[in-house]
């Protein structure tokens, strides 16, 4: 359910990191809380985000929730696909339900993050 | 997770069951969703949904007064109610907006049963007690009473294998009491879906056993078990109005665009002054239904502008399953209410296109 190559956060967004590249997203706990996705705001391409900055809004029908940047970067590219089919959100998160790719600026922003392990576990304790 | 201070329906191990994620909605712990707000809503429209809505308050007005004490308290004139019909009116203040929507039942000549939103049974029980002073026996009966709505084209075929009663002899807004599963139970025609479909008036003991027989009949049929989830978003693309969002005691029953619900000519009753004073000055702001033109989903309380003007803001707002597309529903100047005005809508700081448009936004086929 947590993939082991993604670093995760107390907001469930995951991030891959491809060399300089980090694809981000939300978690499957995410997705589930979420329930149905309808729609998804993106940034532009190129625009600059810090860490923990909001970087765009998921919707589903009853919750509107802001997505937070896991690292710093730069916009690299948004997924086009979310734009009419936001139910990829639910249908595969680590997958076709990505959001962004950034260039990280700082990667050792990543050692602040939560590996798969951690990530249940923190899980697991917001569920009570 | 699991909030004592909330009350249950006599469904609420049914809903555990069923893996229902619940949530707590005006006191009580009901579902919201079963298997997903999208799927449950599409069934309604296309098969038929089950839905718990035994949270309702359910008030009984008796007594040889009980028409005309009745009467004082509504807009909606009950002496056009014969014995058996349904109908929606508003319990009004003295300025002409609500104190709750309802819906009334002659059980009787001399008997009604309102039936109430949830969160506000409470609050309507003491008003109708305060303004009756006694003319009528007023009994609170929302404890005897689990209610079950059955909606969806297919719901009356579902709910006859239940009953020997003949339900397609029950018109639209009417109904008949009958043995459900061998038990006494009240058969209504009505809904808050849009569809057509029975809301069905049960003891709490037997609600469990109705809801099985109901699940096993209609999964068949491509009945699901449906949360409060799509009940908002179904009724909204109904347009039916929700107390809390839509209507309320800072607006009247004409700005709702409820004018069918006022009858001033029947008498005297709680309100009547302001909203014949209304209606002859004419209303100054309008309720009204919206599509966004532009990407976004509209949300409460978010402003509407017309050329960057404030002209209203929004009381609900969703992606409409059904019609596929984000609409909404909201307070506009009346000079701007027309069909076809152009407007934005903010949402987080940015003006998107939207259009007034004609409503309902979803009517079924008969």
């Amino acid at each position: 359910m947590y993939p082991a190559d993604l670093k995760y956060t107390k907001d469930h967004e995951w991030i891959k990191l491809d060399g300089k590249l980090g694809r981000i997203g939300v978690t499957d706990y995410a997705q589930h809380a979420l329930g149905d996705v309808v729609f998804v705001e993106l940034p532009q391409v190129g625009r600059a985000l810090q860490a923990a900055e909001t970087f765009g809004v998921v919707e589903s029908v009853k919750a509107v929730s802001d997505m937070h940047c896991p690292v710093s970067g730069q916009v690299k590219e948004v997924n086009p696909a979310l734009e009419t089919q936001p139910e990829l959100v639910n249908k595969d998160c680590y997958g076709a339900g990505w959001f962004i790719v950034i260039e990280v600026q700082k990667p050792k922003e990543l050692d602040a993050l939560m590996d798969a392990k951690a990530y249940e576990a923190f899980v697991a304790s917001e569920a009570h | 997770m699991n909030d004592t201070s909330l009350r249950r329906t006599p469904l609420h191990a049914q809903h555990m069951a069923l893996g229902a994620k619940m949530v707590p909605f005006g006191g009580w712990d009901m579902p919201v969703q079963y298997r997903g707000i999208l799927e449950e809503h599409r069934a309604v429209r296309s098969a038929a949904g089950l839905f718990d809505v035994s949270h309702m308050g359910e008030v009984e007005i008796a007594g040889p007064s009980a028409l005309p004490a009745l009467q004082s308290l509504v807009s909606n004139d009950a002496s056009r109610l014969q014995v058996g019909q349904v109908q929606y009116s508003a319990l009004t203040t003295e300025a002409g907006s609500f104190v709750d929507d309802l819906t009334v039942y002659r059980l009787a000549d001399d008997c009604f049963m309102l039936t109430l939103n949830a969160s506000n049974t409470a609050k309507d029980l003491a008003w109708i007690r305060d303004h009756l002073g006694g003319r009528a026996e007023v009994r609170d009966v929302s404890d005897r009473m689990a209610l079950i709505a059955v909606q969806g084209p297919r719901a009356v075929e579902i709910l006859q294998r239940l009953t020997p009663v003949d339900l397609g002899q029950v018109a639209y807004y009417w109904f008949t009491s009958g043995p459900v599963l061998g038990k006494r139970a009240l058969l209504s025609r009505t809904g808050y879906t849009g569809e057509d479909g029975f809301e069905i008036y049960l003891a709490p003991d037997h609600a469990p056993a109705v809801w099985q027989a109901c699940l096993e009949a209609g999964t068949p049929l491509g009945l699901v078990p449906t949360g409060l989830g799509a009940r908002d978003t179904l009724r909204l693309e109904a347009k039916m109005a929700l107390y809390g969002n839509d209507i309320d005691d800072a607006h009247t029953v004409l700005e709702a665009d409820l004018g069918w619900i006022v009858k001033l000519d029947k008498g005297e009753f709680t309100g009547r002054a302001a909203l014949a004073r209304q209606k002859a000055e004419g209303i100054t702001r309008k309720l009204v239904g919206f599509e966004m033109v532009g990407r976004g989903i509209a949300r409460p309380h978010n402003p509407i502008c017309r050329k960057g003007e404030r002209i209203g803001a929004v009381t609900s707002g969703s992606f409409g399953p059904w019609v596929q597309k984000n609409i909404g529903l909201g307070y506009v100047a009346i000079k701007e209410a027309a069909i076809g005005t152009d407007i934005e809508v903010i949402i987080r700081d940015q003006p998107v296109a939207a259009r007034i448009v004609k409503t309902p936004f979803y009517k079924r086929t008969r």
